[in-house]
Order: C-alpha cells, then structure tokens, then sequence
C-alpha cells in the first residue's frame, strides 16, 4: 500500500495531495498541468516534496518531519516513462538487464524468458532502442522495470506518445501487468483508464478532487463534457 | 623511403611518448572539469572556467614560464613533489609532457563539456529508478554517451600535445633524448646549416602522425555514433 501526503510549491503551482493506493492499478487521472507527473515523480524519488511524507507499505520512503529522503536508486520503484527512455548506447537485452544489474540481484534467464514472452519483445533482444517502433520501444521500458522486480510500478502516460494502433497494441500488455506488480497509471485518458485501473485518484490543478473506483471517470468526465 | 637518423627516431618516439602520457593523465582530469563544468553551480565557476582556457589565449611562452616557476626545481609545486613523491618535471621529458598536458587541456575539456550538456538527463533519471547510484549512472549512462566528446578531446589535446612547442622549450629546454621532441628538432635543423633534410623529413612525419590521429578520430566517433542509431 502506498500512502502520500506531500506538498509542493513549483513557481505559480502549488500541489497538495494526499491519497492511499492499495494493491491493484490506482490510476492518476486528471487534466495535463495537474501535477500528475510531479506526483508521481516524487514516489520515484526524483523530486523530493516541500513537505510530507511518502510510505510504501511499511517503509518510509519520504518525511519531512524526520528528514527521511530515501534516494532514487534504493527505492525500488519501477519506472516507466512516457517517451521510453531506452539508453541508446545499450541493444534490447542490455537495457532489459540494466535493473537487476544495478539492484544487485541474481541473474535467473527463467525470469528473463517469461517477461520476454509475456510482452513479445524476443525478436527485439539484439536490437539497440534507435531501430525500434515506438510500441515497440514502450514494451522494452515496461519489460525493464518489470526486471528489476519493483515493489511497486509507475507508469506515466505509457502510451501518450503512441497513435490509436499502436495504443491498441499495448494495452492487452498491460492488462497482464495486472498480476505481477501492484501500479500506479497516471494518464489523462479515462478510455485507457476503464480498462486496466481498479482504483481512481482524481486530481485538479494540484488537489486530490475525488477518490473511489471507476465511477469516478465516469463523474468526472461526464463533468468535463456538461 | 623516408632514411630516418637515428636521432631522428629517437625525437619521434619521445613525441609520442610525450604526447600519449599527457593525453592519458590530463584525461581523468578533463573529464571530472568537463563535468563539474557542465553539471554544477558554484562561487567561481567562471573563473575556473577561464583558467582552463588561459593556456589556448596566452603566449605560450608565458605558460611556459609560470610552469617553469611552479613547477621547476626551486618552484613552490616542483620542490614539494621532488621532495616528497620524487617526481622532478624540469629539464625532463615528464616536464615536456606537462606543459604539454596543460596546453592541451583546454581543447581536452570543451568537447568533453559539450558532449556532457548534450546528454538528456532524463536518461540519467530513468537510470536512477532502475538502482544506479550516481556512480554508476555516470559510468555506464553519462560517460558512454559522451564517448564522441571524449574521443575528440583527446585527438585534439594529443595533436596539440605532439605538436607543442612554446611552453616545452621554455620549460623544460630542447635537450635531445630527453626534451627535444618533432618540433623542437625541426627547429634546431632548420637553425644548422645543412639541416633543412632532416627538417623535411620530419616535417613529413609530423604531417603522417597528425593525419593518422584524424583518420582514427574519424572512425572511433563514427562507431560510438553508429551505436546509438542501431546494429
């Protein structure tokens, strides 16, 4: 379980949130300029909060009061960025293997295979990230941080940069994420959101509007269009 | 084809020698400048940044004397490391190959700074979630992209280094076998009678080494450039 309170002054912007993710997929849904990313830049451990605490079941990732600021790369919070982010000096394989070899963590081509196979990336392994489509490349970004086994996983815009086919094309991949790592979804397109998410934090120009399940889509897109 | 004296050989090999040993020790220190540089805020960071280049605006025969008062015999720096680490530059080759290092280190660090501004440091970041402390960013994100920097720094600082002549002599003198590199001898032939053979040839052999290093600068970049864009 995830649990944030933090706030944040960003020049004319200021966020204050706080909300629980529990298990499943909590999806961030709001419109761009929400502080989305900011949030979810924060869990990662990018940007520290102004003040506020940040818990990932029972360890304090976060807090201002005690000056806890666990740093990005102890976190073991897996990121998947919206353009991607493949190091481009590095083909498929060695990109896929980056996390596990920064966590330290034993080599198990078992686990290599079926996160291969679960996303269909196989015939991309020789490959360096300039020859890739971009569904292509976004299937690589999520099979690396499925490898560093995460806690948990982030996830913004993972589809933002991609046209309708390719969108199609992932989202049955993500679906199957489903089982394998608790996520945060942040995406400001409550279509993409109906499908996977199993809970919803709705944020408006840095606040926390409403939380619940997927009705909350519903509300606050039937909002957006009266 | 080209009938070398032996003195002659013996002025190539000490170029190279010079000029590989300064390349190789000013480039961990141009890379920590160039990062510093491109990376970080601080009090002075302009005034450092001019002192990197002073050696490319100055007389090099002024850069020359300043190493000769530090770094000689009796200068402040010269007498600490003969006394402590017995390391004496004056009047030896190791001399030659620091005025050369330091006249070479500002062509050294602008490509390097460069190559390091260029990076998406958002690379940096993904690599951070993914467990790289920033050692390892820097090893395995940072300094990889920045290869073709890296290499066009150090063909610059080692054809500048090979081809240096002001602040050597001045420094360290034109003693054969020791200090007298290509430069220094073509310039000792061409002041003896007689000597204008010997200042062709290794007129030539400086044109054959310069353009070498060009030829192999050109082909290390473009296979760290052809690594990012596939195969």
């Amino acid at each position: 379980m995830l649990s944030i309170d933090v706030e944040k002054r960003l020049g004319d912007f200021s966020l204050a949130a706080r909300f629980e993710a529990a298990g499943g997929v909590t999806a961030l849904f709001g419109a761009s300029g929400a502080g989305k990313t900011t949030l979810v830049n924060m869990v990662a451990g990018l940007i520290a909060p102004d003040r506020g605490r940040i818990w990932l079941d029972d360890t304090v990732l976060f807090d201002s009061v005690s000056r806890i600021d666990v740093p990005a790369h102890r976190r073991r919070i897996g990121y998947v960025f919206q353009e991607g982010r493949l190091f481009p000096h590095l083909n498929v394989t060695a990109n896929l293997d980056y996390g596990r070899r920064m966590c330290g963590l034993a080599h198990k081509p078992s686990e290599m295979a079926r996160i291969v196979g679960l996303l269909d990336i196989g015939h991309l392994l020789d490959r360096r990230p300039g020859k890739l489509s971009g569904g292509e490349r976004q299937r690589v970004a999520i099979g690396r941080a499925l490898l560093m086994r995460p806690r948990l996983l982030l996830l913004d815009e993972p589809l933002a940069s991609l046209d309708a086919a390719r969108k199609r094309e992932i989202l049955p991949y993500l679906e199957k994420l489903r089982a394998e790592v608790p996520m945060v979804y942040v995406s400001h397109h409550a279509g993409e959101l109906r499908r996977i998410a199993t809970s919803v934090v709705l944020l408006d120009a840095g606040r926390v509007a409403a939380t619940g399940g997927i009705e909350v889509l519903d509300a606050a897109t039937a909002e957006l269009m009266a | 084809m080209l009938d070398l004296s032996p003195d002659e050989w013996i002025a190539i090999r000490l170029s190279l020698k010079i000029a590989v040993v300064a390349t190789a020790v000013a480039l961990p220190f141009g890379i920590a400048l160039a990062w510093l540089l491109a990376r970080k805020n601080f009090w002075g960071k302009a005034l450092l940044d001019g002192l990197v280049h002073m050696p490319l605006v100055l007389p090099p025969v002024v850069t020359g004397y300043l190493l000769l008062i530090s770094f000689g015999r009796r200068g402040p720096i010269g007498a600490f490391l003969a006394d402590h680490f017995g390391i004496v530059f004056s009047f030896r080759w190791t001399g030659a190959a620091l005025s050369c290092g330091v006249m070479g280190f500002p062509l050294l660090v602008r490509p390097i700074r460069l190559a390091i501004e260029a990076i998406d440091r958002k690379l940096e970041d993904a690599a951070a979630t993914l467990g790289a402390d920033r050692l390892w960013v820097f090893l395995t994100v940072t300094l990889p992209l920045a290869m073709p920097g890296l290499i066009a720094g150090m063909v610059l600082c080692f054809a500048k280094a090979l081809g240096e002549f002001g602040a050597t002599i001045t420094f360290v003198s034109n003693i054969p076998g020791e200090t007298q590199t290509i430069s220094a001898a073509i310039y000792t032939f061409t002041q003896i009678p007689g000597g204008d053979a010997a200042a062709g040839r290794l007129v030539l052999v400086a044109i054959a080494i310069s353009l070498a290093a060009l030829v192999v600068a050109e082909w290390l970049a473009r296979r760290a450039g052809t690594r990012f864009h596939g195969e």
